[in-house]
């Protein structure tokens, strides 16, 4: 078995996506993810892939865009205020149904916000990641390992679909050091072959009579044939929905957190057992797709409330959890924001109140 | 079990390395759970820097703690700034050579150690972050000295002649810390 | 085809027999037709790939037989950087007008000629938007009426035609930068020749080649096909000297 290894998030995130073929990275500076582009600068001269620092984040999204529909595995990164500029070529690449992979490490907002930690862009990674209504299955991984797990798998996902995946990651998670262990490194070989299978769309010029296009809209009849298409491709993420229940079996009380504030309030979840108070977690670990029936499937007469837990004020992930519980059982929040940390303390603190009102 | 630990200093005391070489070479050589987070101004130079090591069986929530079990100061404002953050019966570890500042708790236990000075009398005065990590594990046994004493040899693999000066170093901090235990 | 007779002159392939909608006296066809021409006569027509700007630019995609993928408003410098960085056989040009590369993109732009990407931008300038309905554009001349500047460009309130060749001439990675014209069979034979020496550049691994065709818009310029050719080669033609800015070999 692979030994395990200490590295800092961002790091992790890039080896991950090198093991898994990724061959081309762009991207600009920006605090709290810099070191995701710098690994990248020293680790794609190893493989015989390339790094591009762009002049921009509109225009390191566009590198990637152009990079993608070459066929190759690509990726790019940033954080918030950044992922604003990525809008527009995240669009084109749903759009064109190109593969890629991007990694958002949220910083405070909104605006410039802060540098330090956030989950305050909730809504726009899963709702709305740029013009055009389409959807993105986005990732939400809560420890270092899982950063290197799905980063490693996003790869597939985007291309099993032809469709952008995007990490759903933090400053916390993006600057801590944790123990991971590593997956496989693929070979040259199986990166060469992971491109051709991508060969059909590839825009790399080819014969007249075999035109490969790259097509983010359409001139003249319009592009609805397109969304209903994509609707479809949509359509089919109910096996993809990802989420953990952490001692639910028997929850009276319910922390609902994804991220980073998952991993704190599931060592709440656990505190709050020694004292005998029925507490779960319910973790979307997709966000998008978001696990709408692990929460519709809550009984009123069991659950007593559900503390939704972020950082980001006002709360985000809460439209979700609405959404799907429709006022059945009481929601309260616990939130922090604008690169304050939550800490164990603040958790407990919240479940604590919520607690005392429903109990 | 876990336990919190904060070490906060001036820049270019060391405090992330020493933050660092704790949390790695626990990594490397046990089987706990262990979290690093630095905490950094937007400034590249100056001002205070700070990080958070969480080592435990379990899994580690948050790696960010405000309620800490260990807090090591290396310099006076931090004594200020964090104090409040040391739970009662928490350990506080000095930099006596520069936290001269009285101590305005006394429901904390204090082991102090010299370790700027210290550092400058082996002329080495970039070691004091390794003797303090001494005086760290000597008075509390978060992990066995052996497992920094692998970390140190793993770190400066390529640079061996610095091997032998820190693991020095570090003893002297750990004798330290055990008469303070 | 009696034994005796030698086909001279053939279509290209890179283009489709079916011709286009492009306005009377638009000149994006003809530069359709050298761009093939010239990939044809390096035998690199199965490797050429048009990244393709947005407006009047981006109606290409219509017409040519050849891979293209589309970039998003200004973005082609750095979508066709993605591209040729990705696949490096491939023959990468952009296909952008003056809105698209000097105003929108004007950034990735300078930066990817900065970089000195190994690509070759083909950029028609006819100093105004076609598509949109006539806009001002960076490169309108002082006194010529746009929509969005109907009493025409004043340089108080609008600075003057921004000049993209001479200020992409102060990079120093830059290795050919010329402004032509496809106005006369003169100067269409010098336009090819210039795409394919740009072309060439790239193949020989040679670094950033950026061909200026001045053209004329007689819809947005509200002029006949003719009186436009008039306007471009008196007016146009004044404030965008034709030539060679830079010929590295």
């Amino acid at each position: 078995m692979a030994e395990r290894v200490f590295m800092k998030g961002c790091e992790a995130i890039a080896e991950a996506a090198t093991r898994a073929g990724c061959r081309f990275f762009a991207g600009y500076p920006i605090t709290p993810q810099n070191e995701i582009p710098e690994y990248f600068a020293r680790r794609m001269p190893e493989v015989g892939g390339t790094f591009v620092q762009g002049e921009s984040e509109v225009a390191s999204v566009n590198m990637l865009y152009g990079a993608v529909a070459t066929g190759i595995r690509a990726m790019s990164s940033s954080s918030s205020c950044g992922i604003s500029l990525y809008s527009e070529g995240v669009s084109y690449m749903a759009a064109a149904r190109c593969p890629a992979v991007y990694v958002n490490v949220q910083r405070g907002g909104p605006g410039i916000g802060a540098i330090q930690p956030a989950q305050q862009d909730y809504l726009q990674a899963t709702k709305a990641s740029g013009n055009g209504g389409f959807k993105m299955i986005v990732l939400a991984p809560s420890t270092v390992q899982e950063c290197v797990d799905m980063t490693y798998e996003a790869f597939d996902l985007a291309e099993r679909d032809e469709n952008p995946v995007l990490v759903l990651t933090d400053g916390v998670m993006g600057t801590m050091m944790e123990p991971v262990i590593l997956p496989p490194m693929k070979s040259d070989a199986e990166v060469a072959e992971i491109r051709a299978k991508q060969a059909h769309r590839a825009v790399i010029g080819h014969a007249i009579g075999d035109q490969h296009t790259c097509e983010p809209g359409g001139i003249g009849d319009g592009w609805e044939k397109h969304n209903i298409e994509t609707a479809a491709m949509y359509n089919t993420w109910d096996k993809d929905v990802r989420v953990e229940e952490f001692m639910m079996d028997d929850a009276e009380i319910v922390l609902a957190a994804y991220g980073i504030s998952a991993r704190i309030s599931k060592v709440i979840v656990k505190e709050l057992r020694k004292e005998g108070i029925k507490a779960g977690l319910i973790r979307p670990i997709t966000v998008s797709p978001f696990p709408y029936d692990t929460f519709a499937k809550l009984d009123p007469a069991k659950v007593k409330g559900i503390l939704d837990v972020e950082m980001s004020i006002p709360a985000q992930m809460r439209f979700d959890i609405d959404h799907a519980i429709c006022g059945r059982i009481p929601v309260k929040e616990c939130l922090r924001s604008g690169g304050q940390l939550l800490t164990n303390d603040q958790v407990m603190a919240g479940a604590r109140e919520l607690i005392k009102e429903v109990l | 079990m876990e336990r919190n630990l904060m070490i906060a200093g001036f820049g270019g005391q060391g405090v992330m390395t020493m933050g660092k070489l704790l949390a790695e070479a626990t990594c490397e050589a046990t089987d706990l759970n262990v979290s690093f987070f630095p905490s950094y101004g937007a400034a590249m130079r100056g001002g205070t820097a700070n990080c958070f090591v969480v080592i435990s069986d379990e899994e580690i929530g948050a790696p960010v703690s405000y309620a800490l079990e260990d807090l090591v100061v290396m310099n006076g404002p931090s004594l200020h700034k964090f104090l409040p953050t040391l739970k009662a019966g928490g350990n506080l570890f000095i930099n006596s050579t520069i936290v001269t500042d009285e101590i305005t708790r006394d429901d904390v236990k204090v082991i102090s150690a010299p370790v700027t000075q210290m550092a400058l009398d082996i002329n080495n005065p970039r070691a004091l972050n390794v003797i303090m990590l001494g005086v760290y594990v000597g008075a509390t046994d978060a992990v066995p000295a052996d497992v920094i004493i692998k970390g140190i040899e793993h770190k400066f693999e390529k640079k061996p002649k610095l091997i032998q000066p820190n693991i020095d170093a570090f003893n002297m901090g750990l004798e330290i810390g055990k008469a303070q235990k | 085809m009696a034994e005796d007779m030698k086909k001279v002159y053939a279509r290209t392939k890179a283009v489709k027999e079916s011709g286009n909608s492009f306005c009377p006296g638009c000149m994006h066809s003809t530069v359709h037709k050298l761009i093939g021409e010239a990939a044809e006569e390096l035998g690199m027509l199965d490797k050429l790939v048009r990244v393709e700007g947005v407006g009047c630019c981006g109606l290409g995609q219509l017409y040519v037989t050849h891979d293209w993928l589309i970039a998003a408003h200004g973005r082609a410098g750095a979508v066709a950087t993605g591209v040729k960085r990705s696949s490096p056989d491939s023959l990468v040009y952009t296909y952008q007008g003056d809105g698209d590369l000097a105003a929108i993109g004007l950034a990735e732009t300078m930066s990817a000629a900065n970089r000195g990407e190994n690509i070759t931008v083909i950029f028609v300038n006819n100093g105004i938007y076609g598509m949109t309905g006539g806009q001002m554009a960076p490169t309108t001349l002082i006194g010529m009426k746009a929509t969005t500047a109907p009493a025409g460009r004043n340089a108080e309130e609008h600075g003057y035609p921004m000049h993209v060749s001479e200020i992409l001439n102060q990079l120093t990675a830059p290795k050919m930068i010329v402004r032509t014209a496809v106005d006369t069979p003169q100067n269409v034979m010098k336009t090819r020749k210039y795409i394919k020496k740009a072309f060439q550049n790239q193949i020989e691994g040679k670094g950033y080649s950026i061909v200026e065709i001045v053209t004329s818009c007689p819809t947005n310029w509200g002029l006949g096909p003719i009186e436009s050719l008039d306007f471009l080669r008196e007016k146009m033609f004044a404030e965008y000297p034709l030539g060679e800015f830079r010929m590295n070999d």
